[in-house]
This record gives structure tokens, C-alpha cells and sequence, in this order.
């Protein structure tokens, strides 16, 4: 039966991709005729993929820190264990982390978010801590003796003072999610670590080198897109240095 | 749960494979982070000295972050072909970052009115390197060898896939040692990263001048 269709087609089999360049057949370090070609089919689906797990790992892990940050705030006594727990966490390398999930929860994106949100915890809880500490205690007094309460110290005096070190945190954060999602291709078919590991299992040097620089642009975007929501949203400390 | 158990059978059975691995790991690692020491710190601690160049110190760290580990493995891999000197490359890249920048701001970050004094009381430029500002840099700056040490011990073992060796040749070929000796070697990358961690968070303890101790001993940006 195949070997009939085989025998009938006009055609060979084998799909006509139309002429190589001479960069495809030399293997350059880098084709744009092939990285253009191929954009649709598998870097812009893998572009997609990478942030849609940065900003689902950055997320969850935000509203984590964000809220165990909050407790230790008003019950200082959390503050050594959280951090004890989530410096552990980070000190774990990736791969690792990843694998050692495995058993529990599979070879699925689970498995992969669990790790990524574990890695965002450590930076994002510090610096949301940090920048609510270190609102003077003057400014705090100030806000008392207007009649504030509590609460509406927190959110009209504590939080929009935190912000600069909070943003500095979720910056952080988001680059090196970017950068732990390519790892976990080896876990999930997915993101751009994907076409990274597919393209060194042959010589064909374009599709690594394409996919690792959009890896690192889309890092050197994303910390940009932060720095400028910071700008935004804290037009008083415009004067003061960003570090 | 069985995995994990099966997985400490795999280490007795194999003890001489995975000791080999993780002294190709450690050989790698240390190379790494031995040439990003003498490239990163005398740089670092120069540029804090003078007190400039902050924006580039900074920069450097921002930069640096964002640069994936895999994607420089296998942009170096376009480069440089397969095996050690790509991945060493490729690490020492990634551990210069934390150490220039916290070599920058551990000499930045001592007090002025120190600096001044000592110059006051006639200490040379040289002098006032050696014993105020290194002294009282040493915590932070050893935050960043600790950042970057642990950073390149995990990012080592990637460089499986570029022929660099490590314990990421057996994490990274399941089809050959099965899920156990898999497991089995994260666990090793795993504890060789905390202890590594531990070791350095002691040896800055240690190093910290008492004086300095009594300050909040805490500093340093996080990579």
C-alpha cells in the first residue's frame, strides 16, 4: 500500500523548500534570509511562549512575595524564616530544581511554573520589604498626626514610598525568569530555549544563535518596558540616582 | 517518592561516575570563576576606588543579568565551536557582572569622612586602598564572589550540551542513566550549590572586620 502511493506520486517525497542561500549552505554564524523565513513558524511561537511563562511565573510569584512581605512587615518575626526559606530556594540551581519536581508533579508546565515562581520569591520579597523599611519614620509620624490609620498609612504613604525599591525588585525578577525559561526547555517543549536545543542537536549554527539573542533582547526589553513603568508611575524620584 | 529512593540506589551503585562528574564540575566551575576574579574585582575595586564609573559598574551588572545562560552557551557555541574553552567563555561571562558590581560598591560604600581622615593623617593613596577602604569592603565585595560562585556552579551544569562536561552530562541524558540517575545528580548540582553557598556565607563571616560587624553587615546588590 505505502510503497505504492510511494511508487505513484509524481514527485519524490521529500517537500521542495525552493533554492538554500549560499549563507544556509555554507552554515554562517548567522542567515537573515533563513531567521526571516522561519520567524512565523518557530521563533514568534517560541517568543510567545517565553513570555507568556515569564509573566505568569513573575505574577505569581508577585502576589507571594508581595503578600508575605505585607506580614512581615507588621510581624517583623517572619521576616528570617521567609527569607531563610526563599534564599534556599534560590541557591538551587535550575536544571536541578527542575528535575528534582519532576517525580511529583511530571514532565508538564506545572512543574516548570512551580520552579520559576520559586526563583522570582527571594528578590521580589526582599526588595518590597526593604522599600517599606525604609520609609522614614518621620514621614510615617507625619502621616499619624494628620489622623491617618493604619491602613491608609500603608497604601497612601508606605506603598507609593516602596515602589522605586519594589519596581527595582520586580526587574530583577522578570530578567532572570527570561533567562531561567530557556533552561526549562528541557523540561517543556516550550519558549525559546526550545529552538535553542533543538538547533544544537546539528551543526546548523542560525537557529541557537536567533534564539538566544532574542532570549537576551527580549531581557534587555523587558527591564527597559520596567524602568519606564518605574519612570511613570514614581515621577518624584526622577531626580534621585537609578541603580 | 520512589524516584528519590531509587535515585540514592543509583548513587551507591555509581559512586566513582558521579564523584568523576562533579570534579569535572567543580574544574570548570572554579576555572570559570578564578578568571572572572582577576578580570572583575582589581577592575571593580579600582573603578570604587576613584569613585567612578558608576554607571558602567552598574550597567555592567544590569547587562549581565540579562543575559541567559543557554543563549550564551549557544551563541559562544556558533563561536567558538564545541567543548571546554566555549563554556568557560561562556561562565566567566556570566560571573563577572555581580563580581564588578559589588567590588564597585564595596569600595564606594565606605565612608568618606574615613577616606578623608586617613588622608589627613598623611596615608597615601596606596595606603588608604589597602588598610580602610579593602578592609571595610571586604563583606560586600565577598557578596558578589558568593552571588557569582553559586551562579556559575549552576549554570556548569549546562554546559552539557556544548561538551563541557559536569554533572549536567548525566542530567541531561535520561535515555543512558534513567529518571534515577538523573534525579540523582540534581541532587549532587543541588548540594554542591548550597554548600558552596554556606562555605563562602562563613568565610565572609570570618573575614568581616570586627569593627564592621557591629554596622548593619548586610549590602550588596543581588547579582
Amino acid at each position: 500500500m505505502i510503497s505504492g502511493a510511494l511508487i505513484a506520486a509524481p514527485h519524490p517525497v521529500i517537500p521542495d523548500f525552493g533554492g538554500v542561500s549560499r549563507c544556509v549552505e555554507n552554515n554562517g554564524f548567522f542567515c537573515t534570509d533563513w531567521f526571516t523565513a522561519n520567524w512565523t513558524s518557530v521563533f514568534w511561537p517560541a517568543l510567545v511562549e517565553h513570555i507568556r511563562l515569564t509573566v505568569m511565573a513573575v505574577g505569581i510569584g508577585f502576589v507571594l512575595a508581595f503578600a508575605a512581605a505585607l506580614l512581615a512587615h507588621f510581624r517583623g518575626w517572619l521576616e528570617r524564616p521567609v527569607s531563610g526559606l526563599t534564599a534556599f530556594l534560590y541557591t538551587i540551581p535550575p536544571l536541578a530544581l527542575f528535575e528534582l519536581l519532576v517525580p511529583g508533579t511530571g514532565v508538564s508546565v506545572l512543574t516548570v511554573e512551580i520552579a520559576l515562581v520559586a526563583y522570582t520569591l527571594m528578590v521580589l520579597f526582599k526588595n518590597t520589604l526593604t522599600g517599606l523599611r525604609e520609609v522614614p519614620a518621620d514621614v510615617r509620624r507625619v502621616g499619624e498626626g494628620m489622623g491617618l490609620t493604619r491602613r491608609q498609612i500603608l497604601l497612601r504613604i508606605e506603598l507609593p514610598l516602596a515602589l522605586p525599591s519594589i519596581l527595582s525588585g520586580l526587574r530583577i525578577a522578570t530578567v532572570t525568569t527570561i533567562s531561567t525559561v530557556e533552561i526549562a526547555a528541557f523540561i517543556v517543549d516550550q519558549g525559546l530555549g526550545s529552538p535553542i536545543l533543538q538547533g544544537l542537536q546539528s551543526p546548523f549554527n542560525t537557529q541557537f544563535i536567533a534564539a538566544g539573542a532574542l532570549a537576551v533582547a527580549l531581557a534587555l526589553v523587558a527591564d527597559g518596558l520596567i524602568v519606564a513603568l518605574g519612570r511613570l508611575l514614581t515621577p518624584w524620584a526622577r531626580t534621585r540616582r537609578a541603580v | 517518592m520512589n524516584t528519590f529512593l531509587d535515585s540514592f540506589t543509583f548513587m551507591a551503585g555509581h559512586p566513582g561516575l558521579l564523584l568523576g562528574k562533579a570534579w569535572s564540575h567543580l574544574v570548570l566551575s572554579a576555572a570559570a570563576f578564578a578568571v572572572a576574579l582577576i578580570i572583575a574585582a582589581p577592575l571593580g575595586i579600582w573603578l570604587g576606588h576613584r569613585r567612578r564609573g558608576a554607571f558602567i559598574a552598574i550597567s555592567v551588572s544590569n547587562v549581565g543579568r540579562a543575559l541567559p545562560s543557554l543563549a550564551l552557551i549557544a551563541i559562544f557555541l556558533g563561536l567558538l565551536g564545541i567543548g571546554f574553552v566555549n563554556v568557560l567563555v561562556a561562565l566567566t561571562i556570566m560571573a563577572v557582572p555581580p563580581i564588578l558590581t559589588n567590588a564597585y560598591l564595596s569600595v564606594e560604600q565606605v565612608d568618606s569622612d574615613l577616606v578623608r581622615a586617613a588622608r589627613g593623617m598623611g596615608l597615601t593613596p596606596r595606603q588608604v586602598l589597602f588598610r580602610i577602604e579593602l578592609p571595610l569592603a571586604l563583606p560586600v565585595l565577598f557578596t558578589g564572589i558568593r552571588i557569582a560562585v553559586v551562579y556559575v556552579i549552576s549554570s556548569a551544569s549546562l554546559a552539557a550540551v556544548a561538551g563541557g562536561g559536569g554533572l549536567g552530562d548525566i542530567i541531561l541524558n535520561q535515555v543512558a542513566y534513567g529518571l534515577s540517575g538523573v534525579i540523582a545528580a540534581a541532587l549532587w548540582v543541588a548540594v554542591l550549590a548550597l554548600v558552596a553557598d554556606t562555605l563562602l556565607g562563613l568565610v565572609r563571616k570570618l573575614l568581616t572586620p570586627r569593627g564592621v560587624r557591629h554596622l548593619r553587615a548586610e549590602g550588596g546588590s543581588p547579582g
